[in-house]
């Protein structure tokens, strides 16, 4: 589903991401993780095409298609979702208008007819449901004076919304407490098919007791650094990211 | 100064001979030539050089005579589901054949109510085009709401322009509203000429206690209008006013806005959207008089430019030594869609009592990058998405029109701007 190669990018000259090379097939769970500042939020931007993120080399397949030619809309059309790690407020703009107008333009896209109000409140009735968010939060302006907690059910919420075929949640369990933690995870799990995939970015093992990662990758530098199973990050876990950090310094002094 | 002045093409309009009102003109004349007209150095006018636009544009400056307007040209103008009133001005001369009768409210030119007390609320010393209005106005709009009077009917103003070029037109009303009176106002131009013009436009109202008053201006007359409006209210004690000005083209505007807070349990509201492209320039100066305690005042205006154009916001508050428990707030927020596009925002908070809350901000930005990349990362396009954060920034003014029908059409002449400009 996802093949991406030696992938660099830069911010402002200054090149963040190193040559990332990851493969992820429909169905699986991938976990990234690694120390702050190492590259994850940054990978996750430039999958969704942040503009300011100058990529430099490298490339992206995604389904066959070159991902990184497409716009940011049309990478969401596509079936690329970002749960952002700092979804941002946005006043005056209703949730739900903002729901129903990208709904209606990824349908577009997809050659589908538009949503009439009473089938799309149908749907969100339905999808509201898999996160438990609150009808309150959603008659508010977009993100706006949400807790912590309320912003990232939300954004799982738009994920059940626009039924992407890859999702990537950075952080999304940075911040909640248990309670949250394992609605959002039952969202993520019941929204997990054969045919779509994930990439959670995390710092927490915890997250990874609920949803279940095929792989887990380490992120230093702007290299994955280090790929394993599930396992890896209880070793993370127990013995912090140190002796990775020691193994790659150490490597590229040489 | 003063013989320079009426060297001017705009200042000699002072001579011009107007009837009636003789020692409220001679006062005017007076302060006209204490004044003089705005120069660089005049820091009120430092960001509108009206003067030198009048000028450059004003070729033969002469006084706008009325001209006939047909039931059918006033129908054909009604914003969809108005239902209300409709006063009918040509030239800013108050048409009262096409007009609506109104029961239970005195309505009658400004000139036959000579002893209406003219330049008491908008003093003349104040402004020079207020003074000049006051000089040599004709005709002009008296309108009286007695005690206990709630209008249900919106009065709309209805402005026909069609003139040559440099002409001048000077509309002046007058309201009073009685104690409990209630009463919305609607103030719209339909320009039929493709000159430029000046308008010079004195509104006073004078409320009563407990009087609740709404004013909405709409100023979309087209590219060729330049425009100075002095419009000033008292408000007593227990009584609101609330002025909403949505302006979205002239060439020069210049709105002089003030709110005097005289009773307690006052409440005075200024909004206002400035949506600006081209080389439109909009400067809107508020001023709010806080003289006792125990008055609130809000007031928000926020502008979107494009182009070349340009945004003036001033506002000014000021709060009287005896004017304890004061609750003032000012916003004033721009984006700028070009780099063309200036704004000088500056608000003047000048406080004399200590018991007070007072709150002022202002902001100029582009447009939220971050919030952009999140609604596209959603699948919704580039434009739409600037559409849609415009048009919520926009729609916090908007949304202080209380009068559905007209909400609605500015909502739509808004949204039309939003989605055709980017
Ligand atoms: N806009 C920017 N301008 C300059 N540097 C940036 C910018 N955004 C990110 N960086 C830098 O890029 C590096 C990677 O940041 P990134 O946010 O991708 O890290 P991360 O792995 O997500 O960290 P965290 O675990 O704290 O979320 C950091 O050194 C950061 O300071
Ligand atoms: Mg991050």
């Amino acid at each position: 589903m996802l093949s991406i190669k030696n992938l660099h990018a830069s911010i402002e000259g200054t090149p963040i991401l190193r040559g990332i090379n990851l493969e992820i097939k429909a169905g699986e769970v991938h976990a990234i993780m690694g120390p702050n500042g190492s590259g994850k939020s940054t990978l996750a931007s430039v999958l969704a095409g942040r503009e300011e993120y100058e990529v430099t080399d490298g490339e992206v397949i995604f389904n066959g298609k070159d991902l990184l030619e497409y716009s940011p809309e049309d990478r969401a059309r596509e079936g690329v979702f970002l749960a952002f790690q700092y979804p941002v407020e946005i006043p005056g703009v209703s949730s739900t208008n903002f729901l129903r107008t990208a709904v209606n333009q990824v349908r577009e896209y997809r050659g589908l007819d538009p949503l009439d109000a009473v089938k799309f409140l149908t749907l969100m009735k339905e999808k509201m449901k898999l996160v438990e968010i609150d009808q309150k939060l959603l008659s508010r302006s977009l993100n706006e004076g949400f807790s912590g907690g309320e912003k990232k059910r939300n954004e799982i919420f738009q994920m059940a919304m626009l039924e992407p075929k890859l999702s990537i949640l950075d952080e999304t369990d940075s911040g909640l407490d248990i309670d949250a933690l394992k609605i959002v995870s039952n969202g993520v799990n019941q929204l997990k098919s054969k045919d779509n995939a994930t990439i959670v970015v995390t710092h927490y093992q915890r997250l990874l007791d609920y949803i279940v990662p095929d792989y887990v990758h380490v992120l230093y530098k702007g290299r994955i650094v280090k790929s394993g199973t599930k396992e890896l990050a209880l070793e993370l876990e127990e013995k912090g990211y140190d002796w990775i950090k020691e193994a790659v310094d150490s490597e590229a002094t040489v | 100064m003063s013989t320079l002045t009426k060297q001017t093409k705009i200042g000699s309009l002072i001579d011009f001979p107007a009837k009636g009102f003789e020692a409220a003109r001679s006062q005017a004349k007076e302060a006209f030539e204490i004044q003089g007209l705005p120069g660089t150095k005049t820091e009120e006018y430092k960001f509108t050089a009206i003067t030198k636009k009048l000028e450059q544009q004003l070729n033969d400056v002469t006084m706008a005579e009325p001209f006939e307007v047909t039931p059918d040209m006033v129908n054909s103008n009604l914003f969809k589901g108005f239902d209300g009133d409709v006063l009918v001005f040509a030239n800013g001369h108050f048409q009262a054949n096409v007009s609506s009768q109104i029961e239970g409210i005195e309505i009658s030119l400004l000139s036959n109510n000579s002893d209406t007390p003219i330049g008491k609320i908008a003093k003349p010393e104040k402004d020079v085009f207020c003074a000049i209005n006051q000089a040599t106005f004709t005709g002009g709009l008296f309108i009286s709401i007695p005690k206990k009077i709630q209008l249900e009917k919106t009065i709309l103003f209805m402005n026909f322009t069609k003139i040559s070029a440099g002409q001048v037109i000077q509309p002046r009303i007058w309201i009073e509203a009685g104690d409990f009176a209630e009463a919305t106002f609607i103030e719209q131009a339909i320009n039929l000429t493709d000159v430029t013009f000046f308008v010079n436009k004195v509104v006073e109202i004078k409320g009563g206690h407990n009087t609740h008053l709404h004013y909405y201006r709409l100023q979309n007359e087209g590219s060729n209008a330049i425009e100075v409006s002095n419009i000033e209210t008292d408000i007593q004690q227990d009584s609101t006013f609330s002025s909403v000005v949505i302006s979205l083209s002239g060439e020069m505007v210049r709105n002089n806005l003030s709110l005097n807070l005289l009773g307690s349990n006052s409440e005075g509201n200024m909004y206002g959207l400035y949506l600006l492209n081209g080389k439109t320039h909009v400067d809107n100066h508020t001023n709010v008089d806080h003289t006792i305690p125990h008055a609130e005042s809000n007031e928000l205006y926020k502008g979107i430019l494009a182009d070349h154009s340009r945004g003036v916001f001033n506002g000014k508050i000021f709060v009287r030594q005896d004017a304890q428990k004061t609750n003032a707030f000012q916003q004033n927020n721009n984006i700028l869609l070009s780099e063309d596009a200036v704004v000088n925002t500056k608000p003047q908070l000048e406080i004399w009592a200590d018991d007070v809350k007072c709150s002022h901000g202002c902001t100029t930005g582009q447009l939220d990058e971050e919030a952009l990349f999140y609604l596209q990362t959603r699948g919704i396009g580039k434009q739409q998405a600037k559409g849609l954060l415009l048009y919520a920034f926009a729609g916090e003014v908007l949304e202080h029109i209380k009068h559905e029908a007209f909400k609605t059409y500015c909502t739509q002449l808004v949204e039309d701007r939003l989605g055709a400009k980017l």
